[in-house]
């Protein structure tokens, strides 16, 4: 473990000056980098509490955008049907995020590998098919539309500016939160379900409770990424659901690196910026994105964290190993 | 009690549909453990082949041929360059197939643009049958046929053949299947093609029936996982009860509670799951 030390003293430069960053930024851009930051910082809340699952537990969920959607249009309709403000929108849609999440883990994590990425797909779908074809409530396929940012007492967080600050305030209050799940003896009972369910269940955890609770906790930060998006969007349409969503949320944990949170939110921030920019440029930008996929799987399978890791020449056997072996956990 | 018999027919011939793609997804299942969410892509392409054909030779037999032949070589060839090197990596496979599914997605409609067409169908099979009150189309007819057909020659060849052993060999345990010899990657070359095939050839019955356009790849995909969810992954059978199970609660949703179609025919599989997480047919 010689190599950790200064790979952490490294880790915290990067990350002060990341926040320093996110935090000045504001005024030395323009009105559309802005937006693309805020959606960056989204999604990566929604990458990361999907590695809570993917790369911490090891169980590759592709239903994970269900959660995301289900508090996107909680928001939505309530605050446009029912005037909530934000704080109800935001505690309801939590929650309805964490009773999706509670219902639907029991069904999903009698599974593991491949089944459990079926069964996940699965319950993605049914959450999908409400916000499609329940159009009395959903609106459809016409989505809800005229959703207004909120306002917190006497602060307005209508503009980019404002909006933005909100993002990443919930952003690293999140990160926050997750890393301290990560580090605690609960992140680390799941990371040895990661690596080996029957010895954890034989030294006497309860594996089925620790998946439990880590698909709910995965649920619920979704579920926070979503309420994020349903304000800075304004709109919710079924497309938030969709399996395209979920498999591009697992892109960007891959791309960061899987099992790491820095990674995810890489990812993420890399995933906004490139769909943006390249559909700003050519029309055939789904090409690209798919081309993309295919690289990342291809040629960097341990993602950029694990990229770094390999660089850094053989630091930690730990890193070595996981960067050794990106399929293993997933299985 | 005519609206139950035409909305059962309905739902039969959409099953017989969703019977062509399910088939393979779920051989493609059995063998190599991939979820292929290309396989909607197939479907696409395969119908924008043979509209293609039948624009350019009037023929339909033949732009069933070419379509199903075309993207059962584009399926080998994905599994062989691409997929077989990422063997047992459960999430790398799911994203390689995604980017493929955008870049066929794409390149569909750099090809033939966003227009939604419909392949025209021969005449033999314009028309409709009378039964009293009732009318059944003859195309529907026809696809149900042929879905019959596909589902005898993969049952005869799966149960009948030596090559069906192999793969049902592959399937039920591919360890052992390499340790008799059996050369799994071979088989799970030929399954691609073959489950490719099947999805094509559906892509171009399908098109006269629900039309070729930009989005049906995705649309159908669910419905195609579905039928393997509920019948069990790599299961001739539970892929044909599957199907006729998730055609009939469609069409029923559709007709008796349009609000809530998808969930009539999403709920029921979750409920199936919760009691045998393998499916109908499947095994662990």
């Amino acid at each position: 473990m010689a190599g950790v030390a200064p790979r952490r003293g490294r880790l915290a430069l990067g990350l002060g000056a990341a926040a320093v960053l996110l935090t000045a930024a504001p005024p030395f851009l323009s009105a559309y980098p802005l937006t693309l930051l805020t959606q960056a910082l989204i999604y990566a809340i929604f990458a990361m509490s999907l590695d809570i699952l993917l790369g911490y537990t090891g169980l590759p969920s592709l239903g994970h955008a269900a959660y995301f959607g289900t508090a996107a249009y909680t928001v939505a309709i309530l605050a446009t049907e029912f005037r909530a403000g934000f704080w109800t929108c935001l505690v309801a849609a939590l929650a309805a995020a964490v009773l999706a999440g509670a219902l639907f883990a029991p069904l999903a994590i009698r599974a593991t590998g491949t089944y459990f990425l079926m069964i996940t797909l699965a319950l993605g779908m049914v959450v999908w098919g409400l916000a499609f074809r329940w159009v009395s409530v959903t609106k459809g396929d016409n989505g809800i539309s005229g959703l207004e940012r909120p306002a917190l007492g006497p602060l307005s967080f209508a503009g980019d500016t404002a909006f933005y600050y909100l993002t990443l305030a919930v952003f690293a209050g999140a990160a926050a939160c997750l890393v301290l799940v990560v580090r605690s003896p609960f992140g680390m009972s799941l990371m040895g379900i990661r690596e080996s369910e029957a010895r954890m269940r034989s030294l006497g955890y309860n594996v089925w409770l620790h998946k439990y609770l880590a698909f709910v906790l995965a649920a619920a930060f979704g579920g926070l990424a979503g309420v994020l998006w349903a304000y800075y969007n304004g709109f919710v349409s079924p497309v938030e659901m969709q399996l395209v969503t979920s498999v591009e949320a697992l892109l960007m944990v891959a791309l960061g690196g899987s099992g790491t949170l820095v990674g995810p939110a890489l990812g993420a921030g890399l995933i906004v910026f490139l769909k943006n920019f390249v559909s700003l440029y050519t029309k055939r930008w789904l090409l690209i994105l798919g081309g993309v996929y295919i690289c990342v799987i291809l040629f960097a399978p341990g993602g950029i964290i694990g990229a770094l890791r390999g660089v850094g020449a053989l630091r930690g056997w730990g890193a070595l190993r996981r960067w050794r072996r990106p399929g293993a956990r997933a299985r | 009690m005519e609206f139950w018999v035409l909305q059962s027919f309905n739902g039969l011939s959409y099953g017989a549909l969703l019977f062509l793609l399910a088939s393979g997804l779920s051989l493609i299942f059995g063998v190599m453990r991939i979820v292929n969410l290309a396989h909607g892509s197939y479907f696409l392409l395969g119908g924008y082949v043979g509209l293609s054909v039948v624009w350019r030779t009037g023929s339909f037999p033949l732009a069933l041929l070419a379509g199903g032949l075309a993207i059962a070589l584009v399926g080998v060839a994905m599994e062989r360059l691409f997929l077989q090197r990422l063997h047992g990596q459960v999430l790398g496979q799911v994203l390689m197939t995604m980017g493929f599914a955008l870049i066929f997605q794409d390149l569909a409609l750099l090809i033939w643009g966003g227009d939604p067409y419909s392949l025209p169908a021969p005449a033999w099979l314009v028309g409709s049958l009378r039964a009293g009150a009732l009318v059944f189309p003859v195309y529907r007819l026809f696809v149900i046929a042929v879905a019959v057909a596909i589902a005898v020659a993969l049952w005869l060849f799966l149960e009948r053949t030596r090559a069906g052993a192999v793969i049902r060999a592959a399937v039920d345990d591919e360890e052992m299947a390499r340790g008799v010899g059996i050369n799994v990657a071979r088989v799970s070359m030929g399954v691609f093609g073959l489950g490719a095939f099947l999805a094509a050839l559906g892509g171009v019955v399908g098109g006269a029936f629900i039309g070729v356009y930009p989005g049906s790849d995705f649309e159908i995909l669910p419905y195609a996982f579905v039928v393997v969810i509920v019948g069990g992954l790599g299961s001739l059978q539970g892929a044909i009860v599957g199907s006729l199970l998730v055609g009939l609660l469609d069409n029923f949703g559709k007709a008796l509670f349009p609000e809530l179609s998808y969930f009539t025919l999403f709920a029921p599989m979750a409920v199936i799951l919760a009691l045998k997480p393998t499916g109908l047919f499947g095994r662990a």
